[in-house]
């Protein structure tokens, strides 16, 4: 079993905080399949389309028939430890404050032998499973762990290096006015989050969620993210003691261009689901960046949530859509900036949701528990990319295999 | 024997007369009136910083600002309203200026306000006023006094599961004033001229659809008007120039003489 995490000693206030640091970052252009895998938590590896064979390390020419198709596939995990050995003295920076680190060779079932990463309770000789997570330079990287789980298994140190586990972390949820944020403050406690912090805008607006958010040992403070002085306020008194920011701010209001006739509510589109993200991140994103080295608890993620029609509008909702695309390029934006202080941006994408906005539509629609459930493995499992619910895991897969495709399925015209 | 203006100027340098602000602070916190969703909504107030000072603009710090045309302590011109918008000189631009300044009245409700938030100014509550104090001078401002800026929070709205309770006028008062005493404008310290629960009223926001029904004008989110003597009072009320516009955020001042309150 693994040691059970313990919450940190109050920092000494003289010693100062430890610089970001990350594993080596370089790829062939062929390796990032395996990130890409990683990003959505898919173990996949390269599969010859002409002799079928299963390679490892990837590579652009089958290491048997020297075909260059070589699609990465989903595959099964499963193999066997079968060395392994204690990294105990590295000239890596982020390796050297992690020492001893520990390494060995699993033999896939599937065939290739894999030199990889490895979790403290996996026994030499025994079955094990790979998993392929992002290290903290946001790369695909494996890690053998054993086969059945075993207790504090998700505590050991390397395995929580490449997750962004809200065990013992404080998490600030940006609008307590969401349906969805008693839902997700709840998950994030009983996951084991240290504080859970909900932002609350407009306290002069009495709103539903705030009885059941008062049940729970959430702290509130003022926070909008329309508000540029008040974001800016927050992320100074408490930006420091942000380990997880959940953005799940959004407006929405149904209708594409010509439905609507003005700009009126696409600004507001704009202003919570764009700006409101570009104002936490210049408020948030400095001081988070600069504690990704601090321990226990230090800072991991980044949660944007965005409808999935964010991938290709849905002229229902074309404004809104459109407002979550662009929230979505800024996202891949704040990764590029985020990288170098490995805070990972996770991005939540969510079909119709439960709510009054979705309230005409058929189901299926995301509840905010399943929401929340999503959002807290997508964190324990270091993802950068999580699909709640049914529709938005089909709009990844169209999008996936032709994203012209699924843009003329969503722009199809009324009946005459 | 000097002219009226040049004894104005000497009370205001004397101190004698007395100039106060009635106006809330443009605050991106300050409540604004909350409709269902589904309507648009009122734009709070918003201030994004230019320059201050930096590489942005080294020696000058300025902001960019939004916010709607009834944001804050605002003027309601009579195109604001359904009833208004066919009148002439409806629009904040097209009002002639010396509506702006002139006489105001105040009729202090903040004992009943604070008993009922649901109060209604009625008819004989302004004639009880006027035995006291006289008759309403035509052409004035009529500000209903009740308290409500010294509210913050949540109960300034006072929103609850069937609407915002705040107190304000009954149908009947608004149309005496309008036709009995041919007031300039009616204002309030509450979110609106109309009480929280005016659309349960007949007409509907009465105070709205009655004012600009009849060209006259509408101050809200006042600040302060226990500060104002019940008459005698001089109100200074200039909305900015904007073409078409329903109305406009403002400073409120007012002239009172000194001790007068």
């Amino acid at each position: 079993m693994s040691d059970p995490l313990q919450p940190p000693v109050k920092k000494n206030p003289q010693k100062r905080t430890v610089s970001p640091t990350r594993p080596p970052e370089g790829r062939s252009r062929a390796a990032l399949g395996l990130t890409a895998a990683a990003a959505e938590g898919r173990f996949a590896l390269q599969c010859c389309a002409e002799c079928g064979a299963v390679q490892y390390p990837p590579r652009d020419a089958c290491s048997t028939c020297l075909s260059t198709e070589l699609p990465w596939r989903d595959v099964s995990p499963k193999g066997t430890l079968i060395a392994d050995t204690f990294v105990r003295a590295t000239t890596s920076l982020y390796f050297r404050d992690r020492l001893p680190w520990r390494t060995g060779t699993v033999q896939l079932d599937l065939g290739p032998s894999v030199i990889c990463h490895v979790h403290g309770d996996c026994e030499k000789g025994a079955r094990v499973v790979l998993l392929n997570r992002l290290d903290r330079a946001g790369q695909g990287v494996l890690i053998a762990t054993p086969e059945k789980r075993t207790p504090n298994m998700q505590d050991d140190p390397q395995l929580r290096a490449m997750s962004s586990d809200p065990k013992l972390r404080r998490v600030l949820i940006t609008d307590a006015r969401s349906p969805n944020a008693p839902a997700l403050a709840k998950a994030l406690l009983a996951a084991g989050a240290a504080q859970v912090f909900v932002g609350e805008g407009e306290i002069w607006r009495p709103y539903p969620e705030r009885a059941a958010l008062e049940t729970l040992a959430v702290e509130f403070l003022p926070l909008d993210v329309t508000d540029t002085s008040s974001v800016n306020r927050m992320a100074a008194e408490y930006g420091g003691k942000i380990d997880i920011l959940i953005n799940n701010a959004r407006f929405l209001r149904p209708g594409g261009v010509l439905a609507r006739g003005d700009t009126g509510f696409a600004r507001d589109e704009i202003e919570v689901n764009y700006l409101g993200l570009m104002r936490l991140a210049q408020a948030f994103g400095p001081v988070m960046c600069a504690r990704t080295g601090d321990g226990v608890n230090s800072a991991v993620a980044w949660v944007n949530i965005l409808a999935a029609t964010s991938l290709s509008n849905s002229p229902e909702m074309g404004c809104f859509s459109a407002s979550q695309s662009a929230a979505r390029a800024l996202s891949q934006s704040l990764r590029g900036e985020f990288r170098s202080a490995g805070l990972r941006v996770m991005n939540t994408y969510v079909g119709p949701t439960e709510d009054d906005w979705h309230q005409p539509l058929p189901p299926p629609k995301v509840t905010p528990n399943a929401l929340a459930r999503d959002v807290i493995k997508g964190l324990i499992d270091g993802l950068e990319d999580v699909y709640s619910g049914d529709v938005a895991k089909d709009m990844a897969e169209k999008y996936r295999r032709d994203p012209k495709v699924l843009e003329r399925e969503l722009t199809m015209g009324d009946e005459a | 024997m000097t002219s009226p203006l040049a004894n104005l100027a000497t009370a205001l340098s004397s101190g004698e007369i007395e100039v106060i602000d009635l106006t809330h602070t443009l605050d991106p916190d300050f409540p604004v009136i909350v409709l269902p969703p589904e309507f648009g909504q009122c734009a709070r107030f918003r201030m994004e910083e230019i320059s201050a000072y930096d590489h942005r603009g080294p020696a000058w710090k300025w902001h960019n600002i939004s916010m709607s045309e009834h944001t804050g302590t605002h003027f309601d011109a009579p195109s604001h309203w359904v009833s208004g918008r066919d009148l002439p000189q409806s629009a904040v631009d097209e009002i002639p200026v010396d509506r702006f300044v002139g006489p105001v009245v105040v009729i202090d409700c903040s004992a009943q306000s604070a008993e009922d938030p649901d109060f209604l100014l009625r008819p004989e509550h302004i004639t009880a006023w006027e035995a006291e104090h006289g008759p309403i001078p035509p052409d004035a401002w009529v500000l209903m006094r009740t308290d409500w800026s010294k509210k913050s929070g949540a109960a300034y709205l006072n929103m609850q599961d069937d609407g915002p309770h705040s107190p304000g006028p009954a149908p009947e008062a608004i149309r005496f004033l309008i036709e009995d005493r041919a007031i300039r404008g009616f204002g309030t310290e509450t979110v609106g001229t109309d009480a929280g629960q005016g659309m349960h009223l007949s007409p509907p926001y009465p105070a709205h659809f009655q004012l600009h029904g009849a060209g006259k004008y509408g101050l809200q989110c006042l600040h302060g008007l226990d500060r104002l003597p019940p008459t005698g009072a001089v109100l200074m009320a200039a909305p900015l120039k904007i073409r078409n516009g329903t109305g406009s955020p403002l400073r409120v001042l007012a002239m009172i003489e000194k001790d007068s309150a």
